[in-house]
């Protein structure tokens, strides 16, 4: 037991040193000088040569990717060159609209699709269970973006209930900054809903042909009882799984649905930072999202271990 | 699993299979042809020039002369959403493309060679996995710039960890088979063993697989260039559409509508057709 996890942390540690190369290789191997980038095609060679310097471009790559490596390891992700701030502070201000906004997303999503992939597993071949799957045939099919665009066109231009997006922060209380990412959110989960409807239906569907259901059926166990002592908590296996490899899908979702309400989360930052060509920002979101993804993967990966024995000797 | 539990179907069972008798698979079918033949059509014929500017027309909805109404520059949407289907086919068709290369060379490595290499490339793969393509996206528009092919790159690469684990998963279940060993015995290579014995065994799940990725290449790109880091201006891209109707909805609705309708029924024809096709191929799953 104590093996499998160690071996499950140490191939995450090698996954995000993977993580963190992939990065540096495309901001200072590729060609392409991180020195032009951020001070445009026409900049003087002196001044150049000073970005260079300052940055650490002159040494050898190993060096600097070390360095680099050191650094981040230590919460120190680089100056943002637009605000002249740590990036590190920089993520995690704005981490207090993209996190709540991925949270409910995935709160909205689990809360949907649990309760309708079972209840279209209940309805296999009947109507309930064709209407679901159409249901989540189309939330599959619709892009997030689009249908936070219809939501606003309802809600905001036709309704006019809420307004078209922008976020008041959290400093005028708690439901305030909620309603402005309930819109948003809803939009954002829609996917990932449909997805984990369908994922729910097959498990549950899968769990009641096993021979105990039918042996707590055949004693004379209430059908409501079987369903959720029995079936549901098997069931339930891979559905936290694939729910927990959604929530980094959610993160990165998050990026396009903060634009189209102007949330002024993580993915706006970053949208911004690549305008104004602050190369240190735009490195440290990727580096910190990708790492939040791979690590939740992990995390979800081990999680399925110790739930379910059978995998670790898989 | 056991060997002899997936049974090759009788010709007549296959027969018996017909796909058009499957329902999902014949309406995902006709609004795949009817994405194609779009794509085609606007090659050489649309309604109007979709980049002919009209002061007077600007943001109207839909009438006889502009069935789905006009954008901010009074240009025909009709016009324009038919060419963004070609967008639409050319970034699945790339996309996918350089996913599936990429990580059929890395399953094959690390599935026929195993050991250190193995683990290493899966250790990389997972490190893929962490940049979905709208990060990687990010990253390479700030280092370069946004492009309709840095948006493939980006795509491309989401796609490969599952191509790569498919691939992999493949070569070791057939790599010690029978058939394989009795190759290597008469004198077969490497070469010889990956390209002509194990390969082919391995496209049924990998075309399904492309089949799935498609559509979801085809949303990805619309996210990509509604952020304006994949197709740019005056090109026609639904995603960019949505950007622009964006900043019209009260005056024009049916602009955001249209072009996002136009991504929901693809992907939605798309993902009809590659359900069906896994029916088709693989009885196992069938329901």
């Amino acid at each position: 037991m104590h093996g499998y996890v160690l071996r499950r942390v140490a191939a995450l540690a090698a996954t995000l040193l993977f993580v963190s190369l992939l990065v540096f290789v495309v901001v200072r191997v590729l060609p392409g000088d991180p020195a032009l980038v951020i001070l445009g095609l026409e900049a003087s060679p002196e001044s150049v040569a000073r970005v260079r310097q300052a940055l650490g471009l002159d040494r050898p790559m190993a060096v600097q990717y070390a360095q680099w490596v050191g650094q981040a390891l230590r919460g120190d992700l680089g100056r943002s060159i637009q605000y002249d701030l740590p990036v590190g502070a920089l993520i995690v201000s704005r981490l207090a609209i993209t996190l709540p906004l991925t949270l409910l997303a995935a709160g909205f999503m689990i809360a949907a699709a649990i309760p309708l992939g079972v209840f279209a597993a209940t309805r296999h071949r009947r109507w309930g269970d064709y209407l679901t799957m159409t249901l989540s045939q189309l939330g599959v099919a619709v892009p997030g973006f689009w249908a936070g665009l219809l939501l606003i066109l309802l809600f905001s231009v036709r309704l006019g209930w809420v307004q078209a997006g922008g976020f008041d922060g959290w400093g005028q209380g708690l439901w305030s900054g909620v309603r402005s990412l309930l819109l948003p959110a809803a939009a954002l989960g829609l996917f990932q809903f449909a997805v984990l409807a369908r994922t729910t239906r097959s498990a549950v569907l899968e769990v009641l042909r096993e021979e105990y259901v039918k042996t707590a059926r055949a004693k004379g166990v209430r059908e409501r009882t079987v369903l959720f002592r029995h079936a549901l908590r098997n069931a339930l296996i891979p559905v936290v799984t694939v729910a927990g490899v959604q929530l980094g899908q959610l993160l990165a979702g998050s990026i396009i649905l903060e634009s189209v309400f102007y949330l002024p989360g993580l993915g706006r930052l970053t949208l911004a930072a690549i305008s104004a060509r602050d190369l240190p920002v735009v490195q440290g979101v990727v580096l910190f999202v990708a790492s939040m993804i791979v690590t939740v993967n992990a995390a979800v990966d081990i999680l399925y271990g110790l739930l379910d024995p059978r995998i670790r000797y898989g | 699993m056991a060997e002899g539990s997936n049974p090759v179907p009788s010709a007549e069972a296959r027969r018996r299979r017909r796909p058009f008798r499957h329902v999902t698979f014949a309406i995902g079918f006709a609004i795949t042809l009817l994405l194609v033949a779009t794509a085609a059509v606007s090659l050489f014929y649309t309604p109007r020039d979709p980049l002919e500017m009209s002061i007077a027309a600007r943001l109207q909805g839909p009438s006889a002369a502009h069935p789905l109404g006009t954008d901010q520059f009074g240009r025909d949407l009709l016009s324009r959403v038919m060419q963004g289907a070609v967008t639409a086919i050319l970034v699945g068709v790339i996309a996918v493309g350089i996913g599936m290369a990429v990580g059929v060379v890395f399953g094959v490595l690390s599935g026929y060679f195993g050991g250190w290499l193995d683990e290493g490339f899966m250790r990389l793969v997972d490190a893929i996995q962490g940049f979905p393509a709208i990060l990687s996206a990010l990253l390479l528009a700030a280092v370069f710039k946004p492009t309709l092919g840095i948006s493939m790159i980006a795509i491309g690469v989401a796609f490969l960890p599952v191509f790569a684990r498919l691939t992999r998963a493949s070569f070791l279940e057939f790599r010690d088979r029978d058939f394989v060993v009795a190759a290597r015995a008469l004198g077969a290579g490497d070469r010889a063993l990956i390209g002509r014995h194990i390969l082919p065994n391995t496209l049924p799940p990998l075309i399904v697989q492309a089949t799935i990725s498609f559509p979801v290449a085809i949303l990805a790109e619309a996210g990509l260039s509604y952020l304006g880091l994949g197709t740019q201006p005056p090109n026609p891209s639904w995603g960019l559409m949505l950007k622009e109707a964006q900043a019209f909805l009260g005056m024009n609705p049916w602009y955001a509508i249209f072009p996002g309708g136009a991504i929901a029924l693809t992907v939605l024809g798309l993902n009809l057709l590659g359900d069906g096709l896994r029916d088709l191929l693989d009885p196992k799953t069938a329901s």
